[in-house]
């Protein structure tokens, strides 16, 4: 077998760990100019020779192995777990070359760990830029290690960056720091509890609470005696160790780095001095946010009807062109109608992901962190939750995996639960679908359109609503958590078109193939429960001829009727009904209640379900919307989508928490089931009760 | 007292000692060590957050950390 060699890329934020993690593998891992862009493990494979493969492993940023964040927790218990299977044989630290010597904190750690240990200074193509020179021979020579000077941009470097990695036996392993410097006394105590023990991984071990696998239970108890220590004793020590290896740092730096800051061109206090304007600063954010929903509400609504009608008219020749029968009924009338309804806003998704990623990538999204952050905190929320509630608007899981470098627990978890607020490109084509239906095609004011404006403030809303419930959860929430706050200001970078791309291609697909699955599934057994049926069901032909003997109905009306009839005695129609009353007040009909509880996996399924129920049995080929368009309520009479019914729906997609993933992700993010529970339960009541409020109101 | 929360935009100064109990250690390790030189960038409206350039490190944190981190002009 060819021998693998574990890699670990431990760096900085920011520092392009992901960007050479994807030159070495191969792969698309997302790539953006924020600090905690990748918050949890990667791996992928890489050749470095022709029978060496390396097993790259892919790491959130972190200042120090001292961590404070959830993201920070992966990259420490990774390093002290020796027995996991991911435990590195080599670590490469990716530096920063413009800030060496902040980077070269997190080396000395690793170093000092006993790991062998690379450092692969990137960014090398900004160096002259900067007016920035390296002595790298006396550098590797002073940290007693082996550099790669690279640029992961340029691809420059990495052939001696693997071979380094192949040869990673030769590295020493000698510490950068004698850790007893520290505080001479409580280290000798130390080695003489734990004789056979690494004393700055115990170390390590007592300062901070980290899982740590294996560690043997009775070591665990010795280790808490030494935590008796009183812990801003602690933290002295801490802050001496930090002071200690900066000293080392600065002799190191001081005879192999110049900068010559005169020389340096400096487009960032340029550009700052304009973005973060108290007051121009502000403008430009709302005009960024306005010019990406004017991207997504109009200028996508030309491929969006495109799709529509090209799937219209697949369903229809699928039928055609198979043999006749069940499984081509499945096809035409419940997954490609059910499809339709996914594909339908991958322009709008792209969009939103093509807005945000650039956002990320020119270095402005902490920018907004900086203007936003005292607004937010009245709310109970950070600077940083601008960026979940921001890219919320695409997707809420993503979105609640960003909160993760929210430093503090309260504004972390408040983040979360307001999120799925947001309005979420799932909730569009419900929304598209019916502001077409119910509000008039008018111009105001002669460029908005009155379904644009509607559109706008169902966002508008979901911010809103995200905002007022943080409100309230901070005034209501007892969660004790200490306050901190602190956010680095990355360089502007001109945005990479591929990984602008490929952020793009990867989140739209995951996404399409995400909700594509739970649709397939969804409307192949919508299908079967609209085809199939007891008793009445199987007669539907005769009954329905008896009902009408005496009238004289052509062929077609005939078979609509029957149809009516068949897909009302079905198996879904029966439970439809059975949910009726439930739905009724919010001015629903049966069809509207089943696809509201299956969309309860996931919101898009909304529109799928409706094409799927309404196609079944139906020989034309009309659109979604025509179909649902001439709907009739059974009770009042008039269209079913009108005006009243309507709202009522929106409203009802605004609040409701209709997510399986977003339920699972808050869970996974929160740790308990609690958080979850609880925001499905309350989110479903609002949604129950606005929209219901809004039905008897205007009907 | 004269702390980076009392500087005026464009101001630089120098850190002195401070208090582990006060200031978190992670501002520490981002290069906001006593002796290093800070400048204050950028305020945001209200005066909260703070732009920092703390010896080539651009950081923002919030007035309340600030406010603990004694300066000596320059
Ligand atoms: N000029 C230049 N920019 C680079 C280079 N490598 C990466 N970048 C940019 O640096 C930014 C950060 O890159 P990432 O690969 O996301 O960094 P990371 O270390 O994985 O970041 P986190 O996951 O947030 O910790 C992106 O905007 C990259 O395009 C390089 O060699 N030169
Ligand atoms: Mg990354």
């Amino acid at each position: 077998m060819a021998k693998q060699i574990n890699v670990a890329l431990i760096g900085n934020p920011n520092t392009g760990k992901t960007s050479v993690f994807n030159r070495l593998t191969g792969l698309n891992q997302q790539v953006g100019n924020y600090p905690g862009i990748t918050v949890e493990k990667k791996q992928g494979t890489c050749k470095l020779s022709r029978n060496v493969k390396a097993h790259v492993i892919d790491l959130p940023g972190t200042y120090s192995l001292n961590a404070s964040s959830l993201d920070e927790n992966v990259v420490i218990e990774l390093l002290l777990n020796k027995n996991d299977k991911d435990f590195p044989d080599v670590a490469v630290v990716v530096a920063d070359v413009e800030n060496l010597k902040r980077n070269l904190l997190l080396f000395t750690q690793i170093k000092d760990l006993g790991i062998p240990t690379i450092l692969a200074i990137n960014m090398a193509d900004r160096m002259k830029r900067k007016a920035i020179s390296l002595d790298i021979e006396i550098l590797e020579e002073k940290l007693e290690t082996k550099i790669a000077l690279i640029s992961s941009r340029k691809n420059e470097g990495f052939d001696s960056l693997k071979e380094l990695i192949t040869n990673f036996g030769k590295l020493n392993n000698k510490p950068c720091l004698n850790a007893s410097v520290i505080a001479p006394e409580y280290f000798n105590r130390l080695r003489k509890t734990f004789p056979n023990q690494d004393l700055y991984k115990l170390w390590l071990v007592i300062t901070q609470d980290v899982n740590f696998g294996k560690l043997d239970r009775q070591e665990l108890k010795v280790v808490a005696s030494f935590k008796t220590e009183s812990e801003s004793n602690l933290k002295r020590l801490q802050q001496k160790e930090t002071i200690a290896r900066y000293q080392f740092i600065n002799k190191v730096l001081k005879e192999t780095l110049i900068v010559d800051a005169a020389n340096a061109k400096d487009l960032r206090s340029r550009l700052d001095r304009v973005l973060m304007h108290k007051f121009w600063g502000y403008i430009i954010f709302f005009g960024i946010l306005l010019l990406i929903f004017q991207a997504i509400f109009d200028w996508s609504t030309y491929p969006m009807d495109w799709i529509d009608s090209t799937f219209a008219s697949f369903s229809e020749w699928t039928k055609s062109a198979m043999p006749a029968g069940d499984f081509t009924n499945l096809i035409a009338e419940g997954i490609i109608p059910g499809l339709g309804g996914i594909v339908i806003f991958i322009p709008q998704i792209a969009f939103l992901f093509l807005f945000i990623s650039i956002l990320e990538e020119s270095g402005y999204m902490s920018r907004v962190v900086f203007l936003m952050d005292r607004v937010m905190r009245r709310f109970g929320l950070s600077g940083k939750s601008v960026v979940p509630l921001i890219s919320g608007t695409a997707c809420a899981i993503p979105a609640i995996m960003a909160t993760r470098n929210i430093e503090n627990w309260k504004e972390r978890l408040i983040t979360i639960l307001v999120t799925p607020f947001t309005t979420c490109a799932a909730r569009l084509p419900v929304y598209l679908i019916i502001i077409s239906l119910v509000i008039p095609e008018q111009r105001v004011l002669g460029i908005f359109t009155l379904q644009g404006l509607s559109l706008l403030f169902m966002y508008f809303l979901g911010f809103a609503s995200a905002i007022v419930s943080a409100w309230l959860l901070d005034r209501f929430l007892k969660v004790k958590s200490k306050t901190f706050f602190v956010v680095e200001m990355p360089n502007y970078k001109l945005p990479l078109f591929k990984n602008v791309a490929i952020t793009v291609l990867e989140k739209t697909k995951s996404f399409v193939f995400g909700a594509g699955k739970i649709i397939l599934a969804i409307s192949v057994i919508l299908w079967v429960l609209a085809s199939y049926g007891p008793g009445d069901f199987n007669n539907a032909e005769s009954i329905v001829n008896e009902q009408h003997i005496s009238e004289t109905l052509t062929d077609q009306e005939l078979d609509t009727k029957i149809a009516a009839f068949k897909l009302e005695h079905s198996y879904i129609g029966i439970l439809g009904k059975g949910i009726e009353p439930a739905v009724a007040p919010l001015g629903y009909d049966w069809k509207i209640g089943i696809a509201i509880v299956s969309s309860f996996a996931a919101r898009e399924v909304f529109v799928g379900t409706l094409a799927t129920i309404y196609s079944v049995g139906s020989e034309e080929e009309e659109t979604i919307k025509n179909r649902m368009a001439a709907e009739v309520n059974p009770i009042l009479g008039g269209p079913l989508f009108n005006f009243a019914s309507g709202v009522s729906l929106l409203l009802f997609y605004a609040f409701a928490m209709q997510c399986m993933s977003t339920i699972a992700i808050v869970k996974k993010e929160t740790n308990s089931w609690k958080w979850p529970i609880w925001q499905f339960t309350v989110m479903t009541a609002i949604a129950y009760i606005v929209a219901l409020g809004a039905y008897q109101f205007l009907k | 007292m004269l702390t980076i929360a009392t500087l005026k935009k464009g101001q630089r100064a120098t850190i002195l000692e401070f208090s582990v109990d006060v200031v978190p250690l992670k501002l520490l390790e981002m290069g906001c060590l006593p002796g290093n030189e800070v400048e204050l960038v950028q305020i945001a409206p209200f005066q909260d957050p703070l732009y920092l350039n703390i010896n080539g490190s651009h950081l923002a944190i919030r007035k309340e950390t600030a406010e603990k981190i004694e300066v000596k002009l320059i």
